[in-house]
């Protein structure tokens, strides 16, 4: 199969490779994908007291157009709030590196895993909150 | 040092130069028609036909009037198969065959089974060896034909053929190997193999691509119904005009292979060797397929969580195969692996390197150190590896199918 020379540019030199700490508050994590049908994808994103992401990592285990959209997608995040970030469409990834027609599903992974985990960000936020809700009504009960 | 270095043998051969020479000839001075009897020109090409034919049933011990040339393997497993079972079928109407043969012989069997056939198609062993206990448990009354591969094309193991032959003849089943990897590598001898019809090709054997030729056994005498009808040529087993040229590199590649196979075989194997040994010390690096009972130009490894594909990419400096099918628009992991009960990610993670006459130590080294950088750049960008190195059991993760 021929790939397009981003393809080859970003799976021969991966942007943003690597992860962050899971259980930090400022992490969000999405895993997709499965080993039995050959491509898991884990992208991180890291997101600032503005919240927009800083910073973004992956790890992909599949072909080389699975590891270009998602070297690509955590370029692009990086900048982005949570909102714009779960916004970018497959379409755009598989415009941007080319790929053909039975390489499209790499693209939906990468949309799927910055989906993920932007939701994942979301989840750890919305239960810290709730924490800190149930925190303060616990003082103010004790008090 | 010639990038990328070839590891494909299994998937085709170059051609021999002493055979292009030999077929050089016959495309230009000697062009004539084998079957025109009325003039120098067919006699020439008819002499080089059947000198062809003699050197090619010398390769595996047989009469050469138990030759019978084809355009390749697929159509000589067709011819083989779908000939025996319509001769045959007033006998019965049950074929066996197994799960890791060639497609040429699989979807020949499923045409046959749309036909009204039944067919058993045998589980293999994890060594990828088919088991003969199951396979005389698959024997019913109306088996007509079998056809188990002398050796697989992904993992190169020898199946037990002589056994199941001799199974064979002795219950009146009519027993077709599919010998298309074995011939050159492994010693075949007709007069002591009980095989009643056997597929070999030239571009396996450094010949060149276009030209199988099927044996059909004279004693006792095997009989099959044509697939191609005309001019009744190969004694009515087979229609067409002989491609002169093609037979004549065939028959030189059939003699070259058995001068030279057992020193061929040696060298080879010993690099083969050295391979795996620059190799087999990485973390989860598996072979696929038994390694005793198996040609010595074969060695099919899989690296746990590095995904095929995006290997064979990383090693674009050697020329190798995936066993994962991911290329070609499924995302099966290869058949012949599951049947071997590996799991989908060692499927997906599998390389087919297959060495031939070509191949130096060079080369070899090459590859190895190539192979083993570029699976652990790999692994540094695979999720799955990091979750091993964290000591996540990934059986026991929820995942994501899509």
């Amino acid at each position: 199969m021929a790939y397009s020379d981003k393809v080859i540019d970003h799976y021969e030199n991966p942007r943003n490779v690597g992860s962050f700490d899971k259980g930090d508050d400022s992490i969000g994590t999405g895993m997709v994908g499965a080993p039995a049908c050959g491509d898991v994808m884990k992208l991180q994103i890291k997101v600032g007291a503005d919240g927009r992401i800083e910073d973004a990592r992956f790890k992909t285990y599949g072909c080389g157009s699975a590891i270009a959209s998602s070297s690509l997608i955590t370029e692009w995040v990086k900048g982005k709030t949570l909102d714009e970030a779960a916004t970018i469409k497959n379409t755009q990834i598989a415009e941007e590196l080319s790929l053909p027609p039975v390489k499209i599903h790499c693209s939906i992974l990468a949309e799927d895993a910055i989906k993920a985990a932007v939701e994942d960000y979301k989840k750890k936020h919305a239960q810290a909150a709730a924490r800190e809700i149930n925190e303060v009504k616990e003082e103010q009960r004790v008090a | 040092m010639k990038l990328p270095i070839y590891l494909d043998y299994s998937a085709t051969t170059p051609v021999d130069p002493r055979v292009a020479q030999k077929m050089i000839p016959y495309l230009t001075e000697h062009f004539g028609n084998a079957a025109s009897r009325s003039h120098a020109y067919g006699w020439k090409a008819e002499e080089a036909v059947e000198e062809a034919r003699e050197n090619v049933a010398a390769l595996i011990n047989a009469d050469a009037k138990e030759i019978v040339w084809t355009s390749g393997a697929t159509e000589g497993n067709n011819l083989a198969i779908k000939g025996a079972a319509n001769f045959y079928k007033t006998k019965g109407k049950h074929l066996i065959t197994q799960k890791t043969e060639h497609k040429a012989v699989l979807d020949t069997f499923r045409e046959l089974e749309r036909q009204g056939f039944e067919a058993t198609y045998l589980e293999v062993q994890q060594n990828g060896l088919v088991d003969i206990e199951k396979f005389k448990a698959a024997i019913r009354p109306d088996t007509i034909l079998a056809s188990i591969m002398m050796v697989n094309n992904e993992i190169g193991v020898i199946q037990p053929v002589w056994e199941i032959a001799e199974l064979c003849k002795a219950k009146g089943i009519i027993f077709h190997c599919d010998a298309v990897q074995g011939a050159g590598r492994v010693e075949i001898d007709m007069q002591k193999f009980k095989a009643d019809l056997l597929t070999i090709t030239a571009h396996k054997i450094y010949g060149p691509k276009g030209v199988g030729a099927l044996y059909v056994r004279r004693k006792p005498r095997v009989r099959i119904e044509a697939q191609i009808h005309g001019g009744g040529h190969e004694r009515g087993f087979r229609s067409g005009t002989l491609a002169t040229h093609q037979i004549a590199g065939f028959g030189e590649a059939a003699r070259l292979a058995k001068l030279e196979m057992a020193a061929e075989n040696k060298r080879v194997g010993a690099l083969r060797d050295r391979l795996w040994d620059k190799i087999k010390d990485m973390e989860e690096v598996y072979v696929n397929g038994d390694l005793e009972r198996r040609i010595p130009h074969n060695l099919n490894v899989s690296f746990n969580f590095v995904e095929g594909e995006s290997l064979i990419m990383a090693v674009k400096d050697i020329a190798v195969s995936s066993g994962s099918a991911c290329t070609s628009a499924s995302l099966e992991p290869s058949y012949v692996l599951r049947a071997l009960g590996r799991s989908d990610e060692l499927a997906h993670s599998s390389v087919r390197i297959t060495l031939g006459r070509f191949t130096t130590e060079e080369d070899i080294d090459f590859a190895a150190d190539l192979l083993r950088r570029k699976v652990e750049k790999l692994r540094e960008l695979s999720p799955l590896w990091e979750m091993y190195k964290d000591g996540v059991d990934l059986n026991s993760v929820q995942w994501a199918a899509h």
